[in-house]
């Protein structure tokens, strides 16, 4: 099934509204049968990268290719593209089944094949035709709604399916429900999912990779894991899951490490590539991988900042304590949560601790452009 | 405000009983009036005299007044139409016009701002002979001399049509307007080239607008006797002259009456049936 060419290809396309850049110079490929999320806060350019997949816009420079064809100028209805709208976009005055047949009915499919392959693509949605088919729209639920949307748009059998936000407007249950539905979807369908979201962790959960956007740019495109455990900037390091950030300059290295000088506290950073002496360097942590101890019980080796435990937060799974450090900055320390009752955290507003962490969890990042 | 009381049913009272007694006065009473002057005899000098007959509604069945009536019910298809088809488009550019949507609305509005009767007058010196019509035609060379315009059919027509345009963009507008852009998208994404999509989508979600811009041009065109009579002449008479005829000159209050409930009825019918076969096609109703 998979084929040589990418799914969709962007090279270098720029777009622009007015004196508004929505996406600039970005370049990326989505492989055959990829779950790929492009991932990023608002009027960061991944829904104007959606709709140029799609054709409602042209580029201004640039290329954008299905399959290995370039299709910059192609019309919405030439490019044989699926998409789900993030208000679902059903038609009020058609009723389920008449929404599901319009494209079947736009491509030509003879009369008698319709109403079969418009309950196939119900029961792929799981919505049982003989209940459905007759409803309107006005006459369903939110989640049932999006399960029209995406039968209609599946029952053309694309073979890239574009996704906007498709389950903001769900509660939280269903969109975990609906998740791993369409997750099972893409595997099961082979179909190509480009998927627009800026809910961090609903990208981590369904992509196969997931390109990072932050101002018309693409700051990153890696698997959920590269992207979450190797940020490369300091933008992606904090917009997905949470990052402690420190400033710095390196100092002197050695084989495996390089020192860098946070002012008063002296740190351990990997070595790697690019990272000369002498420069100022921002490193990340993650919390959980950050820990606390007595000021005078730091293991041997690991980097360490003083400071003052400000509030201890329970949040179930895991407990956030904010220590505020002697450097000016803070520091959020996530520790595991053993039983609050039984063996409850030794910190209190207050407390003087230490922030430590193994030099080889810093993540050294690239300044933000 | 308590004293519009506390329970609900008193409330909604006290917030329709104006309108209610306004209707009961101004509109119920004045055709109970008429209907009671339909059936009674006609008094020569105007008015009507007491009794009881259905001989004024005979007399509206012959073949001469039913020819009025079909000559009106079919110009007021034809006003309708015409008016649809300029209308439609312009209430679909306004729609999808962004930055001067309010100049364009404002300009389509502006009519109502003269009376009815200037724009009729109006009229007249846009299609007499020496007109601006004609003057522009000859100027332009396509015709050698004036070609008479006014007191024709088509006069009638343009000025109904011009009278009652605005009524039918603005309700087209406005459902157009509502319409989700994220609908056409998802129908050109589905594979509907822009005629489909507007055949498909545009079209069918307009339709309570257009339902009610034709009902709103249909039923004033059918009563209407100001532009028959000033721009067409005395020869394109339509019921609404045949009945202010019957009140002013002619003084048969009993006559004109019944004229006006068969016109009355005639209307009803033909909505009733216009907006039930849309329901049986199962098309939304504003």
């Amino acid at each position: 099934m998979a084929s040589r060419q990418p799914a969709v290809e962007f090279q270098r396309v720029s777009k622009s509204f007015g004196s508004v850049r929505a996406v600039e110079q970005v370049s990326f490929q989505v492989e055959d049968g990829e779950f790929f999320s492009l991932l990023g806060p608002s009027g960061c350019g991944k829904t104007t990268t959606l709709r140029l997949i799609a054709g409602f816009e042209t580029p201004d420079a640039g290329h954008v290719l299905l399959h290995g064809t370039r299709v910059n100028h192609l019309r919405p209805y030439e490019r044989g593209v699926g998409m789900v709208f993030q208000s679902y976009a059903l038609f009020p005055h058609l009723s389920v089944e008449r929404n599901v047949a319009f494209g079947l009915e736009r491509h030509g499919v003879p009369r008698a094949e319709i109403p079969a392959r418009v309950a196939g693509a119900l029961e792929l949605v799981r919505l049982r035709p003989a209940q459905f088919a007759q409803r309107m729209p006005s006459e369903l639920s939110g989640g049932q709604r999006q399960r029209v949307a995406l039968a209609r748009a599946l029952v053309l059998e694309p073979r890239v399916l574009l996704l906007d936000e498709p389950l903001g407007a769900l509660d939280l249950k269903l969109r975990k429900e609906m998740q791993l539905e369409l997750k099972s979807l893409n595997r099961s369908l082979g179909i190509t999912f480009v998927y627009v979201t800026h809910d961090q962790e609903e990208a981590l959960v369904m992509s196969d990779r997931i390109a990072v956007m932050s101002e018309a740019r693409i700051a990153q495109v890696g698997s959920p894991a590269e992207i979450y455990e190797n940020p490369r900037t300091a933008f992606v390091a904090s917009f997905i899951g949470e990052s402690n950030l420190f400033d710095g300059q390196t100092g002197r290295r050695d084989n495996r490490r390089v020192q860098v000088d946070g002012g008063w506290v002296r740190l351990w950073v990997p070595s790697q590539p690019g990272l000369e002496e002498e420069q100022p360097i921002q490193i990340g942590v993650r919390p959980e991988w950050m820990d606390l101890f007595p000021l005078d019980q730091v293991p041997p080796g690991e980097n360490a900042i003083p400071g003052t435990v400000q509030d201890v937060i329970y949040l179930g799974e895991t407990i956030h304590v904010l220590v505020a450090l002697d450097s000016g900055a803070s520091a959020t320390v996530a520790l595991r949560n053993e039983g609050q009752l039984i063996k409850p955290v030794p910190w209190t507003p207050g407390s003087r601790v230490a922030a430590a962490w193994l030099p080889e969890d810093s993540q050294v990042l690239e300044p933000d452009r | 405000m308590a004293w519009f009381g506390r329970r609900p049913s008193t409330r909604l009272a006290s917030l329709i009983a104006p309108g209610t007694l306004w209707l009961a006065v101004f509109f119920l009473v004045p055709i109970a009036l008429v209907f009671g002057y339909s059936v009674m005899r006609r008094d020569p000098f105007g008015g009507v005299l007491p009794g009881f007959t259905f001989e004024h509604y005979r007399r509206f069945f012959d073949p001469l007044y039913l020819d009025v009536l079909g000559r009106t019910i079919g110009w007021s298809l034809l006003v309708t139409v015409v008016s649809l088809a300029l209308g439609y488009p312009v209430a679909y550019l306004i729609a999808r016009e962004r930055r001067r949507r309010r100049l364009l609305l404002f300009l389509v509005v502006l009519p109502f701002w003269t009376s009815f009767l200037v724009r009729m007058f109006a009229m007249i010196f846009l299609l007499r002979d020496t007109g601006f019509v004609n003057s522009a035609l000859v100027a332009a060379g396509v015709i050698d001399e004036p070609i008479q315009l006014l007191y024709t059919p088509f006069a009638v027509l343009a000025g109904l049509v011009y009278g009652f345009l605005p009524l039918m963009i603005l309700p087209i507008y406005a459902s157009l307007e509502k319409l989700d852009d994220s609908l056409l998208e998802a129908a050109e994404v589905l594979g509907a080239r822009p005629a489909a999509r507007f055949l498909r989508v545009t079209l069918p979600l307009s339709m309570p607008g257009v339902v009610a811009g034709s009902l709103l041009t249909f039923i004033p065109s059918l009563g209407s006797f100001v532009t028959a009579d000033l721009l067409g002449g005395a020869k394109q008479a339509m019921i609404g002259n045949l009945i202010q005829n019957q009140f002013t000159v002619a003084r048969n209050w009993p006559f004109g009456s019944a004229a006006s409930f068969v016109l009355m009825a005639v209307v009803l019918t033909l909505v009733l049936v216009y907006l039930g076969r849309r329901d049986a096609a199962g098309a939304p109703i504003g």
